[in-house]
Protein backbone atom coordinates (compact mmCIF):
# COMPACT_ATOMS: atom_id res chain seq x y z
CA UNK A 1 0.00 0.00 0.00
CA UNK A 2 1.28 3.12 -0.92
CA UNK A 3 0.93 6.18 1.43
CA UNK A 4 -0.85 8.89 0.44
CA UNK A 5 -2.55 7.49 -1.76
CA UNK A 6 -5.51 5.16 -2.32
CA UNK A 7 -6.79 2.92 -5.44
CA UNK A 8 -9.52 4.29 -7.49
CA UNK A 9 -11.79 1.88 -9.56
CA UNK A 10 -13.73 3.42 -12.36
CA UNK A 11 -15.81 1.52 -14.72
CA UNK A 12 -14.81 1.37 -18.02
CA UNK A 13 -16.83 3.75 -20.94
CA UNK A 14 -18.46 0.76 -22.03
CA UNK A 15 -21.66 0.40 -19.80
CA UNK A 16 -24.87 -1.85 -20.76
CA UNK A 17 -27.58 1.55 -21.37
CA UNK A 18 -30.41 -1.00 -22.08
CA UNK A 19 -31.17 -4.23 -22.56
CA UNK A 20 -29.31 -5.59 -25.84
CA UNK A 21 -28.40 -2.41 -26.87
CA UNK A 22 -24.92 -1.51 -26.54
CA UNK A 23 -23.18 2.00 -26.43
CA UNK A 24 -20.53 1.23 -28.45
CA UNK A 25 -18.39 4.38 -30.35
CA UNK A 26 -15.69 2.00 -32.22
CA UNK A 27 -14.03 -1.12 -32.89
CA UNK A 28 -12.05 -1.60 -29.94
CA UNK A 29 -14.89 -1.29 -27.99
CA UNK A 30 -17.09 -3.84 -29.65
CA UNK A 31 -14.24 -5.92 -29.62
CA UNK A 32 -13.36 -5.75 -25.86
CA UNK A 33 -17.26 -7.07 -25.67
CA UNK A 34 -16.89 -9.57 -27.64
CA UNK A 35 -12.75 -11.09 -26.94
CA UNK A 36 -14.14 -13.38 -23.60
CA UNK A 37 -17.07 -14.69 -25.82
CA UNK A 38 -14.61 -15.27 -28.44
CA UNK A 39 -11.75 -16.92 -26.29
CA UNK A 40 -14.77 -18.87 -24.83
CA UNK A 41 -16.10 -20.35 -27.76
CA UNK A 42 -12.82 -20.67 -30.10
CA UNK A 43 -11.18 -22.76 -27.20
CA UNK A 44 -13.96 -24.97 -27.29
CA UNK A 45 -13.57 -25.37 -31.15
CA UNK A 46 -10.07 -25.56 -31.27
CA UNK A 47 -9.31 -27.98 -28.20
CA UNK A 48 -9.55 -31.08 -30.12
CA UNK A 49 -7.14 -30.19 -32.38
CA UNK A 50 -4.73 -29.05 -29.90
CA UNK A 51 -5.14 -31.83 -27.58
CA UNK A 52 -4.61 -34.52 -31.00
CA UNK A 53 -1.42 -35.93 -29.72
CA UNK A 54 -3.09 -36.64 -26.19
CA UNK A 55 -6.30 -38.61 -27.04
CA UNK A 56 -6.49 -38.97 -23.18
CA UNK A 57 -7.03 -35.39 -22.30
CA UNK A 58 -9.25 -35.18 -25.77
CA UNK A 59 -11.66 -37.77 -23.57
CA UNK A 60 -11.16 -35.76 -20.54
CA UNK A 61 -12.50 -32.37 -22.76
CA UNK A 62 -15.50 -34.70 -23.11
CA UNK A 63 -15.77 -34.98 -19.58
CA UNK A 64 -15.54 -31.40 -18.84
CA UNK A 65 -18.88 -30.71 -21.60
CA UNK A 66 -20.84 -33.12 -19.64
CA UNK A 67 -20.16 -31.26 -16.40
CA UNK A 68 -20.33 -28.09 -17.62
CA UNK A 69 -24.18 -29.14 -18.92
CA UNK A 70 -24.65 -30.14 -15.90
CA UNK A 71 -23.27 -27.08 -13.58
CA UNK A 72 -25.57 -25.08 -16.35
CA UNK A 73 -28.41 -27.08 -14.80
CA UNK A 74 -27.82 -26.77 -11.71
CA UNK A 75 -26.61 -22.44 -12.18
CA UNK A 76 -29.96 -21.98 -14.15
CA UNK A 77 -32.19 -23.70 -11.49
CA UNK A 78 -30.93 -22.44 -8.19
CA UNK A 79 -30.12 -18.90 -9.36
CA UNK A 80 -32.61 -18.16 -11.30
CA UNK A 81 -35.27 -20.23 -10.39
CA UNK A 82 -34.58 -20.61 -7.41
CA UNK A 83 -34.55 -23.89 -6.49
CA UNK A 84 -31.36 -26.18 -5.14
CA UNK A 85 -31.22 -29.27 -7.12
CA UNK A 86 -29.27 -32.14 -5.85
CA UNK A 87 -30.72 -34.11 -9.24
CA UNK A 88 -27.98 -33.86 -11.30
CA UNK A 89 -27.64 -38.01 -11.44
CA UNK A 90 -31.49 -38.34 -11.70
CA UNK A 91 -31.06 -36.31 -15.13
CA UNK A 92 -27.89 -38.57 -16.31
CA UNK A 93 -29.08 -41.69 -15.13
CA UNK A 94 -32.89 -41.21 -16.91
CA UNK A 95 -30.73 -39.78 -20.52
CA UNK A 96 -27.83 -42.49 -20.73
CA UNK A 97 -30.92 -45.24 -19.84
CA UNK A 98 -33.67 -43.53 -22.32
CA UNK A 99 -30.92 -43.46 -25.31
CA UNK A 100 -29.32 -47.13 -24.52
CA UNK A 101 -33.49 -48.79 -25.10
CA UNK A 102 -34.12 -46.75 -27.95
CA UNK A 103 -31.11 -48.20 -29.57
CA UNK A 104 -31.03 -51.60 -28.42
CA UNK A 105 -34.70 -51.99 -29.33
CA UNK A 106 -35.57 -49.18 -31.52
CA UNK A 107 -31.90 -49.08 -33.10
CA UNK A 108 -31.53 -45.59 -32.92
CA UNK A 109 -29.30 -43.90 -34.52
CA UNK A 110 -26.86 -41.84 -31.77
CA UNK A 111 -27.92 -38.62 -33.65
CA UNK A 112 -32.00 -39.63 -33.50
CA UNK A 113 -31.46 -41.85 -29.36
CA UNK A 114 -29.80 -38.53 -27.84
CA UNK A 115 -32.21 -35.75 -28.93
CA UNK A 116 -35.09 -37.82 -28.14
CA UNK A 117 -33.82 -39.37 -25.20
CA UNK A 118 -33.12 -35.35 -23.75
CA UNK A 119 -36.47 -34.43 -24.68
CA UNK A 120 -38.50 -37.65 -23.54
CA UNK A 121 -36.02 -37.90 -20.47
CA UNK A 122 -36.77 -34.20 -19.67
CA UNK A 123 -40.47 -35.04 -19.70
CA UNK A 124 -40.02 -38.20 -17.85
CA UNK A 125 -38.04 -35.93 -14.79
CA UNK A 126 -39.67 -32.87 -15.30
CA UNK A 127 -43.41 -35.05 -14.36
CA UNK A 128 -41.48 -36.95 -11.44
CA UNK A 129 -40.52 -33.61 -10.00
CA UNK A 130 -43.71 -31.94 -10.36
CA UNK A 131 -45.24 -32.81 -7.17
CA UNK A 132 -42.29 -31.94 -5.48
CA UNK A 133 -42.30 -27.89 -6.81
CA UNK A 134 -44.25 -26.51 -4.22
CA UNK A 135 -41.55 -27.56 -1.96
CA UNK A 136 -38.75 -24.76 -1.07
CA UNK A 137 -35.22 -24.91 -0.70
CA UNK A 138 -33.73 -28.10 1.32
CA UNK A 139 -36.80 -29.69 1.09
CA UNK A 140 -36.86 -29.93 -2.36
CA UNK A 141 -32.60 -31.04 -2.42
CA UNK A 142 -33.65 -33.84 -0.48
CA UNK A 143 -36.31 -35.43 -2.68
CA UNK A 144 -34.19 -34.26 -5.69
CA UNK A 145 -30.96 -36.49 -4.13
CA UNK A 146 -33.11 -39.31 -3.34
CA UNK A 147 -34.78 -39.99 -6.64
CA UNK A 148 -31.67 -40.88 -8.37
CA UNK A 149 -30.68 -43.20 -4.85
CA UNK A 150 -34.58 -44.64 -5.74
CA UNK A 151 -33.92 -45.27 -9.64
CA UNK A 152 -30.59 -47.64 -8.60
CA UNK A 153 -32.48 -49.78 -6.26
CA UNK A 154 -35.44 -49.90 -8.14
CA UNK A 155 -33.78 -50.98 -11.20
CA UNK A 156 -31.35 -53.68 -8.82
CA UNK A 157 -34.35 -55.40 -7.44
CA UNK A 158 -36.53 -55.83 -10.12
CA UNK A 159 -33.33 -56.66 -12.83
CA UNK A 160 -34.33 -54.18 -15.10
CA UNK A 161 -32.24 -53.27 -18.56
CA UNK A 162 -29.51 -55.59 -17.34
CA UNK A 163 -29.97 -54.96 -13.63
CA UNK A 164 -26.56 -54.34 -11.91
CA UNK A 165 -24.52 -54.93 -15.64
CA UNK A 166 -26.64 -52.67 -17.04
CA UNK A 167 -26.83 -52.18 -20.94
CA UNK A 168 -24.43 -53.25 -23.41
CA UNK A 169 -23.49 -53.06 -26.64
CA UNK A 170 -24.92 -49.79 -27.47
CA UNK A 171 -23.89 -48.05 -30.43
CA UNK A 172 -20.85 -45.85 -30.25
CA UNK A 173 -19.90 -42.64 -32.71
CA UNK A 174 -18.22 -43.77 -36.15
CA UNK A 175 -15.99 -41.24 -35.85
CA UNK A 176 -14.02 -39.48 -33.25
CA UNK A 177 -14.28 -35.85 -34.81
CA UNK A 178 -17.73 -35.96 -35.21
CA UNK A 179 -18.13 -37.57 -30.95
CA UNK A 180 -16.21 -34.76 -30.25
CA UNK A 181 -17.42 -31.51 -32.29
CA UNK A 182 -21.08 -32.78 -31.46
CA UNK A 183 -20.95 -32.61 -27.76
CA UNK A 184 -18.98 -29.36 -28.13
CA UNK A 185 -21.54 -27.53 -30.46
CA UNK A 186 -24.39 -28.82 -28.66
CA UNK A 187 -23.08 -27.60 -25.63
CA UNK A 188 -22.06 -24.25 -26.75
CA UNK A 189 -25.50 -23.78 -28.15
CA UNK A 190 -27.12 -24.81 -25.04
CA UNK A 191 -25.00 -22.19 -23.30
CA UNK A 192 -26.07 -19.21 -24.95
CA UNK A 193 -29.24 -20.22 -25.67
CA UNK A 194 -30.04 -20.43 -22.02
CA UNK A 195 -28.19 -16.92 -22.02
CA UNK A 196 -30.54 -15.56 -24.62
CA UNK A 197 -34.26 -17.26 -22.42
CA UNK A 198 -32.51 -15.42 -19.27
CA UNK A 199 -32.85 -12.47 -20.64
CA UNK A 200 -36.54 -12.68 -22.43
CA UNK A 201 -39.17 -12.04 -20.66
CA UNK A 202 -40.13 -15.46 -19.89
CA UNK A 203 -36.73 -15.61 -18.25
CA UNK A 204 -37.51 -12.19 -16.28
CA UNK A 205 -41.16 -14.39 -15.19
CA UNK A 206 -38.26 -17.04 -13.71
CA UNK A 207 -36.22 -14.67 -12.04
CA UNK A 208 -39.41 -13.02 -10.38
CA UNK A 209 -40.44 -16.42 -9.50
CA UNK A 210 -37.33 -16.45 -7.34
CA UNK A 211 -37.41 -13.07 -6.29
CA UNK A 212 -41.10 -12.80 -5.03
CA UNK A 213 -43.15 -15.78 -6.24
CA UNK A 214 -46.64 -14.57 -4.27
CA UNK A 215 -45.81 -11.47 -6.85
CA UNK A 216 -45.86 -13.97 -9.72
CA UNK A 217 -49.12 -15.25 -8.59
CA UNK A 218 -50.93 -11.77 -8.05
CA UNK A 219 -49.81 -11.12 -11.92
CA UNK A 220 -51.98 -13.76 -13.04
CA UNK A 221 -49.21 -16.28 -13.59
CA UNK A 222 -48.83 -20.02 -13.18
CA UNK A 223 -46.09 -20.15 -10.96
CA UNK A 224 -46.10 -23.90 -11.36
CA UNK A 225 -46.41 -24.26 -15.08
CA UNK A 226 -43.59 -21.44 -15.47
CA UNK A 227 -41.33 -23.86 -12.79
CA UNK A 228 -41.77 -26.97 -14.22
CA UNK A 229 -41.01 -25.58 -17.54
CA UNK A 230 -38.01 -24.14 -16.01
CA UNK A 231 -37.23 -27.69 -15.03
CA UNK A 232 -37.90 -28.81 -18.23
CA UNK A 233 -34.69 -27.08 -19.70
CA UNK A 234 -32.67 -27.81 -16.94
CA UNK A 235 -33.68 -32.04 -17.07
CA UNK A 236 -32.74 -31.75 -20.80
CA UNK A 237 -29.29 -30.96 -20.36
CA UNK A 238 -28.92 -33.15 -17.76
CA UNK A 239 -30.88 -36.08 -19.83
CA UNK A 240 -29.00 -34.78 -23.03
CA UNK A 241 -25.06 -35.41 -21.35
CA UNK A 242 -27.07 -38.97 -19.96
CA UNK A 243 -27.65 -39.91 -23.59
CA UNK A 244 -24.27 -39.12 -24.86
CA UNK A 245 -22.32 -40.98 -22.19
CA UNK A 246 -24.26 -43.83 -23.03
CA UNK A 247 -23.15 -43.64 -26.15
CA UNK A 248 -19.69 -42.71 -26.13
CA UNK A 249 -19.40 -45.42 -22.80
CA UNK A 250 -21.52 -47.90 -25.39
CA UNK A 251 -22.98 -49.20 -22.22
CA UNK A 252 -25.36 -47.74 -19.69
CA UNK A 253 -25.58 -48.42 -16.01
CA UNK A 254 -26.03 -47.82 -12.77
CA UNK A 255 -23.14 -45.74 -12.10
CA UNK A 256 -24.83 -42.88 -14.10
CA UNK A 257 -27.09 -42.54 -10.83
CA UNK A 258 -23.65 -42.01 -8.99
CA UNK A 259 -23.45 -39.12 -6.37
CA UNK A 260 -20.43 -37.32 -8.77
CA UNK A 261 -23.41 -35.91 -11.63
CA UNK A 262 -24.80 -34.17 -8.49
CA UNK A 263 -22.33 -33.19 -6.48
CA UNK A 264 -19.53 -31.70 -8.79
CA UNK A 265 -21.55 -29.47 -10.65
CA UNK A 266 -22.43 -27.90 -7.81
CA UNK A 267 -18.71 -27.27 -6.87
CA UNK A 268 -18.56 -26.11 -10.68
CA UNK A 269 -20.83 -24.03 -9.84
CA UNK A 270 -19.53 -22.52 -6.76
CA UNK A 271 -15.74 -22.32 -7.94
CA UNK A 272 -16.88 -20.27 -11.19
CA UNK A 273 -19.24 -18.42 -9.65
CA UNK A 274 -23.18 -18.88 -10.26
CA UNK A 275 -26.13 -17.02 -11.94
CA UNK A 276 -24.14 -16.24 -15.36
CA UNK A 277 -24.40 -19.83 -16.45
CA UNK A 278 -20.92 -18.93 -17.99
CA UNK A 279 -19.39 -19.12 -14.13
CA UNK A 280 -20.64 -23.18 -14.12
CA UNK A 281 -18.97 -23.40 -17.01
CA UNK A 282 -15.72 -21.93 -16.89
CA UNK A 283 -15.68 -24.05 -12.96
CA UNK A 284 -16.63 -26.73 -15.05
CA UNK A 285 -13.51 -26.62 -17.66
CA UNK A 286 -11.00 -26.01 -14.21
CA UNK A 287 -12.55 -28.50 -12.15
CA UNK A 288 -12.77 -31.62 -14.06
CA UNK A 289 -9.25 -31.23 -15.38
CA UNK A 290 -7.99 -30.59 -12.06
CA UNK A 291 -9.91 -33.75 -10.65
CA UNK A 292 -8.12 -35.64 -13.63
CA UNK A 293 -4.56 -34.10 -12.72
CA UNK A 294 -4.85 -35.16 -9.41
CA UNK A 295 -5.50 -39.37 -10.07
CA UNK A 296 -1.58 -39.06 -9.65
CA UNK A 297 -1.98 -38.53 -5.50
CA UNK A 298 -4.02 -41.74 -5.56
CA UNK A 299 -5.88 -42.03 -2.27
CA UNK A 300 -4.88 -38.39 -0.96
CA UNK A 301 -6.73 -36.76 -4.47
CA UNK A 302 -10.28 -36.28 -2.70
CA UNK A 303 -8.14 -34.44 -0.04
CA UNK A 304 -6.20 -32.45 -2.36
CA UNK A 305 -9.53 -31.68 -4.42
CA UNK A 306 -11.19 -30.95 -1.16
CA UNK A 307 -8.46 -28.43 0.04
CA UNK A 308 -8.22 -26.81 -3.77
CA UNK A 309 -11.86 -26.09 -3.59
CA UNK A 310 -11.97 -24.65 0.18
CA UNK A 311 -9.51 -22.20 -0.38
CA UNK A 312 -11.37 -20.60 -3.86
CA UNK A 313 -13.85 -20.62 -1.94
CA UNK A 314 -12.56 -18.78 1.22
CA UNK A 315 -10.66 -16.51 -1.02
CA UNK A 316 -13.21 -15.70 -3.78
CA UNK A 317 -16.36 -16.09 -2.11
CA UNK A 318 -18.26 -14.86 -4.68
CA UNK A 319 -16.85 -17.22 -7.65
CA UNK A 320 -13.73 -16.83 -10.12
CA UNK A 321 -15.73 -15.91 -13.78
CA UNK A 322 -17.50 -12.54 -11.40
CA UNK A 323 -14.35 -11.66 -10.16
CA UNK A 324 -12.73 -11.48 -13.61
CA UNK A 325 -15.54 -9.83 -14.99
CA UNK A 326 -15.38 -7.14 -12.92
CA UNK A 327 -11.63 -7.01 -12.65
CA UNK A 328 -12.36 -7.16 -16.73
CA UNK A 329 -14.92 -3.88 -17.05
CA UNK A 330 -12.81 -1.74 -14.26
CA UNK A 331 -9.97 0.63 -14.09
CA UNK A 332 -8.04 0.38 -11.38
CA UNK A 333 -5.40 3.30 -10.34
CA UNK A 334 -3.56 5.04 -7.93
CA UNK A 335 -5.08 8.35 -6.99
CA UNK A 336 -3.39 10.57 -4.78
CA UNK A 337 -5.79 11.49 -1.50
CA UNK B 1 -70.04 -7.62 -9.44
CA UNK B 2 -68.95 -8.98 -6.19
CA UNK B 3 -70.62 -10.23 -3.46
CA UNK B 4 -69.21 -12.14 -0.45
CA UNK B 5 -71.43 -14.11 1.68
CA UNK B 6 -70.92 -15.68 4.90
CA UNK B 7 -67.33 -15.52 4.58
CA UNK B 8 -65.50 -16.89 7.39
CA UNK B 9 -61.32 -17.64 8.05
CA UNK B 10 -60.28 -19.61 11.20
CA UNK B 11 -56.58 -19.72 11.62
CA UNK B 12 -55.82 -22.94 14.19
CA UNK B 13 -58.31 -21.58 16.98
CA UNK B 14 -58.35 -18.38 16.03
CA UNK B 15 -61.27 -16.38 14.24
CA UNK B 16 -60.14 -13.84 11.83
CA UNK B 17 -62.91 -13.57 9.70
CA UNK B 18 -66.68 -14.12 11.11
CA UNK B 19 -69.55 -14.27 8.73
CA UNK B 20 -68.74 -11.51 6.73
CA UNK B 21 -71.32 -10.46 3.96
CA UNK B 22 -71.10 -7.40 1.39
CA UNK B 23 -71.49 -6.85 -1.85
CA UNK B 24 -70.21 -3.99 -4.64
CA UNK B 25 -71.37 -3.32 -7.95
CA UNK B 26 -69.62 -1.76 -11.09
CA UNK B 27 -67.98 1.38 -10.65
CA UNK B 28 -67.84 1.79 -6.91
CA UNK B 29 -65.64 2.46 -4.40
CA UNK B 30 -65.93 0.39 -1.19
CA UNK B 31 -63.27 1.60 1.77
CA UNK B 32 -62.46 -0.87 4.39
CA UNK B 33 -61.93 0.06 7.65
CA UNK B 34 -61.41 -1.66 11.17
CA UNK B 35 -58.36 -1.20 13.31
CA UNK B 36 -55.05 -3.01 13.28
CA UNK B 37 -55.70 -7.14 13.30
CA UNK B 38 -59.36 -7.15 12.47
CA UNK B 39 -58.76 -9.26 9.51
CA UNK B 40 -59.25 -6.64 6.85
CA UNK B 41 -56.18 -8.14 4.83
CA UNK B 42 -57.21 -11.80 5.03
CA UNK B 43 -60.65 -10.52 3.31
CA UNK B 44 -58.41 -9.86 0.85
CA UNK B 45 -56.54 -12.95 0.84
CA UNK B 46 -59.59 -15.07 0.59
CA UNK B 47 -60.95 -13.04 -2.23
CA UNK B 48 -58.11 -13.11 -4.15
CA UNK B 49 -57.69 -16.88 -3.24
CA UNK B 50 -54.07 -16.54 -1.69
CA UNK B 51 -55.53 -17.97 1.87
CA UNK B 52 -58.50 -20.36 1.33
CA UNK B 53 -61.69 -19.35 3.26
CA UNK B 54 -63.35 -22.05 5.69
CA UNK B 55 -66.75 -21.33 4.95
CA UNK B 56 -68.88 -18.81 2.86
CA UNK B 57 -69.25 -18.10 -0.65
CA UNK B 58 -67.77 -15.44 -2.79
CA UNK B 59 -69.46 -14.91 -5.96
CA UNK B 60 -67.90 -12.65 -8.92
CA UNK B 61 -70.03 -11.89 -12.19
CA UNK B 62 -71.67 -14.87 -11.29
CA UNK B 63 -69.39 -16.97 -10.65
CA UNK B 64 -68.65 -18.80 -7.39
CA UNK B 65 -64.62 -17.97 -7.06
CA UNK B 66 -63.85 -19.50 -3.40
CA UNK B 67 -61.29 -22.29 -3.83
CA UNK B 68 -60.17 -21.26 -6.98
CA UNK B 69 -56.33 -20.53 -7.42
CA UNK B 70 -54.95 -16.61 -7.60
CA UNK B 71 -53.76 -16.63 -10.92
CA UNK B 72 -56.93 -17.45 -12.33
CA UNK B 73 -58.77 -15.31 -9.97
CA UNK B 74 -56.30 -12.68 -11.70
CA UNK B 75 -57.17 -13.42 -15.08
CA UNK B 76 -61.29 -13.41 -14.26
CA UNK B 77 -59.72 -9.47 -13.53
CA UNK B 78 -59.45 -8.99 -9.84
CA UNK B 79 -56.06 -7.36 -8.78
CA UNK B 80 -54.63 -6.73 -5.44
CA UNK B 81 -51.73 -4.77 -4.07
CA UNK B 82 -49.94 -6.24 -0.97
CA UNK B 83 -50.22 -4.61 1.99
CA UNK B 84 -46.40 -5.30 2.91
CA UNK B 85 -45.19 -4.52 -0.87
CA UNK B 86 -43.61 -7.69 -2.78
CA UNK B 87 -41.24 -6.05 -5.42
CA UNK B 88 -39.09 -7.61 -7.46
CA UNK B 89 -35.80 -6.41 -5.54
CA UNK B 90 -33.36 -7.47 -7.97
CA UNK B 91 -34.90 -6.30 -10.25
CA UNK B 92 -35.16 -2.16 -11.79
CA UNK B 93 -38.26 -0.59 -10.64
CA UNK B 94 -39.47 -1.02 -14.52
CA UNK B 95 -38.54 -4.67 -15.11
CA UNK B 96 -41.15 -5.57 -12.53
CA UNK B 97 -43.72 -4.40 -14.62
CA UNK B 98 -42.49 -6.62 -17.81
CA UNK B 99 -43.76 -9.79 -15.66
CA UNK B 100 -47.62 -8.48 -15.16
CA UNK B 101 -47.29 -7.56 -18.44
CA UNK B 102 -46.21 -10.45 -19.68
CA UNK B 103 -48.94 -12.86 -18.24
CA UNK B 104 -52.21 -13.82 -19.43
CA UNK B 105 -54.56 -11.44 -18.36
CA UNK B 106 -52.53 -8.61 -20.23
CA UNK B 107 -51.97 -10.24 -23.07
CA UNK B 108 -55.77 -11.47 -23.44
CA UNK B 109 -57.31 -7.88 -22.65
CA UNK B 110 -54.36 -5.77 -24.09
CA UNK B 111 -53.22 -4.72 -20.73
CA UNK B 112 -53.21 -1.50 -19.90
CA UNK B 113 -53.15 0.99 -23.06
CA UNK B 114 -53.60 -1.86 -24.95
CA UNK B 115 -49.81 -2.86 -25.32
CA UNK B 116 -47.99 -5.90 -24.98
CA UNK B 117 -46.22 -6.94 -27.40
CA UNK B 118 -42.39 -8.34 -26.56
CA UNK B 119 -39.81 -5.18 -27.35
CA UNK B 120 -42.92 -2.90 -26.50
CA UNK B 121 -43.18 -3.67 -23.03
CA UNK B 122 -40.26 -1.87 -21.47
CA UNK B 123 -41.34 1.79 -23.12
CA UNK B 124 -45.27 0.61 -21.81
CA UNK B 125 -43.78 -0.24 -18.25
CA UNK B 126 -41.90 2.99 -18.44
CA UNK B 127 -45.12 4.80 -19.43
CA UNK B 128 -47.09 3.35 -16.86
CA UNK B 129 -44.81 4.28 -14.12
CA UNK B 130 -44.92 7.99 -15.13
CA UNK B 131 -48.54 7.74 -14.89
CA UNK B 132 -48.34 6.29 -11.56
CA UNK B 133 -45.66 8.97 -10.44
CA UNK B 134 -42.59 8.17 -11.06
CA UNK B 135 -40.40 11.27 -12.80
CA UNK B 136 -39.64 10.03 -16.14
CA UNK B 137 -36.99 11.90 -16.76
CA UNK B 138 -35.20 10.63 -13.81
CA UNK B 139 -33.08 7.47 -12.79
CA UNK B 140 -35.52 6.75 -10.11
CA UNK B 141 -37.66 4.08 -12.51
CA UNK B 142 -33.97 2.35 -13.50
CA UNK B 143 -33.23 2.33 -9.87
CA UNK B 144 -33.40 -1.38 -8.48
CA UNK B 145 -36.66 -2.24 -7.00
CA UNK B 146 -35.19 -2.94 -3.70
CA UNK B 147 -33.32 0.53 -3.14
CA UNK B 148 -36.64 2.34 -3.57
CA UNK B 149 -38.24 3.92 -0.57
CA UNK B 150 -41.84 2.85 0.77
CA UNK B 151 -43.68 5.55 -1.16
CA UNK B 152 -42.69 4.30 -5.00
CA UNK B 153 -42.73 0.59 -3.69
CA UNK B 154 -46.58 1.69 -2.62
CA UNK B 155 -46.72 3.02 -6.44
CA UNK B 156 -45.04 0.17 -8.23
CA UNK B 157 -47.80 -2.40 -6.24
CA UNK B 158 -50.38 -0.10 -8.30
CA UNK B 159 -48.77 -0.15 -11.35
CA UNK B 160 -48.15 -3.85 -11.23
CA UNK B 161 -52.46 -4.06 -10.80
CA UNK B 162 -53.33 -1.61 -13.45
CA UNK B 163 -50.67 -3.47 -16.13
CA UNK B 164 -53.22 -6.08 -15.58
CA UNK B 165 -56.15 -4.24 -16.70
CA UNK B 166 -58.45 -4.81 -13.47
CA UNK B 167 -62.08 -4.75 -13.59
CA UNK B 168 -61.76 -5.01 -9.90
CA UNK B 169 -58.92 -3.50 -8.28
CA UNK B 170 -58.32 -4.10 -4.48
CA UNK B 171 -55.66 -1.86 -2.69
CA UNK B 172 -54.25 -2.78 0.44
CA UNK B 173 -53.33 0.58 2.54
CA UNK B 174 -51.64 2.26 -0.69
CA UNK B 175 -51.63 5.39 1.18
CA UNK B 176 -49.93 3.76 4.76
CA UNK B 177 -46.14 5.28 5.09
CA UNK B 178 -47.02 7.82 2.36
CA UNK B 179 -46.53 11.59 2.81
CA UNK B 180 -49.42 13.94 2.74
CA UNK B 181 -47.92 15.52 -0.56
CA UNK B 182 -47.59 12.05 -2.35
CA UNK B 183 -51.11 10.98 -0.95
CA UNK B 184 -52.63 14.11 -2.84
CA UNK B 185 -50.90 12.82 -5.88
CA UNK B 186 -52.42 9.48 -5.90
CA UNK B 187 -56.00 10.47 -4.81
CA UNK B 188 -56.75 11.74 -8.47
CA UNK B 189 -55.22 8.46 -9.99
CA UNK B 190 -57.87 6.47 -8.23
CA UNK B 191 -60.52 8.80 -8.92
CA UNK B 192 -59.45 8.70 -12.90
CA UNK B 193 -59.09 4.80 -12.50
CA UNK B 194 -62.80 4.81 -11.31
CA UNK B 195 -64.22 7.33 -13.98
CA UNK B 196 -62.70 4.84 -16.45
CA UNK B 197 -65.11 2.13 -15.05
CA UNK B 198 -62.37 0.10 -12.51
CA UNK B 199 -64.05 -1.35 -9.14
CA UNK B 200 -62.41 -0.26 -6.18
CA UNK B 201 -61.92 -1.52 -2.75
CA UNK B 202 -59.83 0.24 -0.70
CA UNK B 203 -58.45 -0.65 2.91
CA UNK B 204 -57.51 2.30 4.61
CA UNK B 205 -56.44 3.94 8.05
CA UNK B 206 -56.09 7.06 6.76
CA UNK B 207 -59.61 7.62 7.03
CA UNK B 208 -60.10 11.58 6.00
CA UNK B 209 -58.09 10.53 2.52
CA UNK B 210 -60.53 7.54 2.11
CA UNK B 211 -63.54 9.46 2.88
CA UNK B 212 -62.43 11.20 -0.75
CA UNK B 213 -62.80 8.85 -2.40
CA UNK B 214 -64.80 6.37 -1.23
CA UNK B 215 -68.68 7.04 -1.28
CA UNK B 216 -69.43 3.83 0.66
CA UNK B 217 -67.68 2.12 3.67
CA UNK B 218 -67.81 -1.02 5.44
CA UNK B 219 -66.36 -0.93 8.97
CA UNK B 220 -65.06 -4.38 10.65
CA UNK B 221 -63.41 -5.03 13.90
CA UNK B 222 -62.38 -8.85 15.53
CA UNK B 223 -63.47 -10.41 12.23
CA UNK B 224 -66.99 -9.17 12.39
CA UNK B 225 -68.85 -6.49 10.16
CA UNK B 226 -69.72 -3.84 12.32
CA UNK B 227 -71.43 -1.80 9.59
CA UNK B 228 -71.90 -0.41 6.08
CA UNK B 229 -72.89 3.04 4.92
CA UNK B 230 -72.14 6.64 4.23
CA UNK B 231 -68.69 7.71 5.52
CA UNK B 232 -70.48 9.79 8.46
CA UNK B 233 -72.85 7.14 9.45
CA UNK B 234 -70.15 4.49 9.99
CA UNK B 235 -68.04 6.89 12.06
CA UNK B 236 -71.25 8.31 14.07
CA UNK B 237 -71.38 4.49 15.12
CA UNK B 238 -70.83 3.59 18.79
CA UNK B 239 -69.04 0.12 17.98
CA UNK B 240 -66.68 1.61 15.49
CA UNK B 241 -65.95 4.87 17.84
CA UNK B 242 -65.27 2.10 20.38
CA UNK B 243 -63.26 0.09 18.13
CA UNK B 244 -61.27 3.28 17.28
CA UNK B 245 -60.80 4.35 20.62
CA UNK B 246 -57.42 3.98 22.30
CA UNK B 247 -56.10 2.36 18.88
CA UNK B 248 -54.98 4.38 16.41
CA UNK B 249 -57.31 7.80 15.98
CA UNK B 250 -57.54 6.75 12.66
CA UNK B 251 -56.98 9.90 10.95
N1 LIG C 1 -51.35 -16.65 8.22
C1 LIG C 1 -51.88 -16.42 9.42
N2 LIG C 1 -51.81 -17.36 10.38
C2 LIG C 1 -52.36 -17.14 11.60
N3 LIG C 1 -53.01 -16.02 11.94
C3 LIG C 1 -53.11 -15.04 11.03
C4 LIG C 1 -52.56 -15.20 9.70
N4 LIG C 1 -52.81 -14.06 9.00
C5 LIG C 1 -53.49 -13.27 9.84
N5 LIG C 1 -53.68 -13.84 11.05
C6 LIG C 1 -54.40 -13.26 12.19
O1 LIG C 1 -55.65 -12.84 11.73
C7 LIG C 1 -56.01 -11.61 12.32
C8 LIG C 1 -56.33 -10.59 11.24
O2 LIG C 1 -55.13 -10.20 10.58
P1 LIG C 1 -55.11 -9.23 9.32
O3 LIG C 1 -53.73 -9.20 8.80
O4 LIG C 1 -56.16 -9.66 8.39
O5 LIG C 1 -55.48 -7.84 9.96
P2 LIG C 1 -55.58 -6.42 9.28
O6 LIG C 1 -56.93 -5.93 9.54
O7 LIG C 1 -55.11 -6.46 7.88
O8 LIG C 1 -54.55 -5.60 10.17
P3 LIG C 1 -53.61 -4.38 9.74
O9 LIG C 1 -54.45 -3.16 9.83
O10 LIG C 1 -52.54 -4.39 10.79
O11 LIG C 1 -53.10 -4.66 8.40
C9 LIG C 1 -54.87 -11.20 13.21
O12 LIG C 1 -55.19 -11.55 14.54
C10 LIG C 1 -53.72 -12.03 12.73
O13 LIG C 1 -52.85 -12.33 13.77
MG1 LIG D 1 -53.66 -5.65 6.81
Amino acid sequence: MKTGMRKERIDRGIKVRSDSIYALSSWREISYLMAPRALLVGGFLLAPLILYFFPYWQKVLLIVCIYALLSMAFDFLANYVGLVCLGGSFFVGVGGYGAALLNKYLHFSPFLSIPVAALGGAAFCTFFLLPCLPLRGVYFAIITLMYPLMMTRIIEAFELFGGTNGMMDISGFANPWVEQYFLIISTLVFLFALRRLAVEDIGLVIKGIKDNDQSVRASGINITVVKAQALFYASFLGCFAGAYLAHTYMWAGLSMFALDFSIIPIAATVVGGGGSLLGAVVGAILLVPLSEALRAFGPLRIVSYSLILTVVIVIKGEGLLNYLSRKYSQFERWVEI
Amino acid sequence: MLTVRNLSKNFGGVTALNDINFAISKGEILGVIGPNGSGKTTLINCITGFIKASAGEIVFNGRNIKGMQPHNIVNLGICRTFQIMRPYSSMPAYKNLIIPLYGPRARKTGGWRGGGRHGDRNIIALDLLEEVGFERESKVPYKLAGTLPTGYLKRLELARCLALNPDLLICDEVFSGLSMSEIASMVPLIEKLNKSGVTIIMIEHRLKELFKVAKRVMAISYGDKIIEGLPAEVMANEKVKEAYLGADEGV
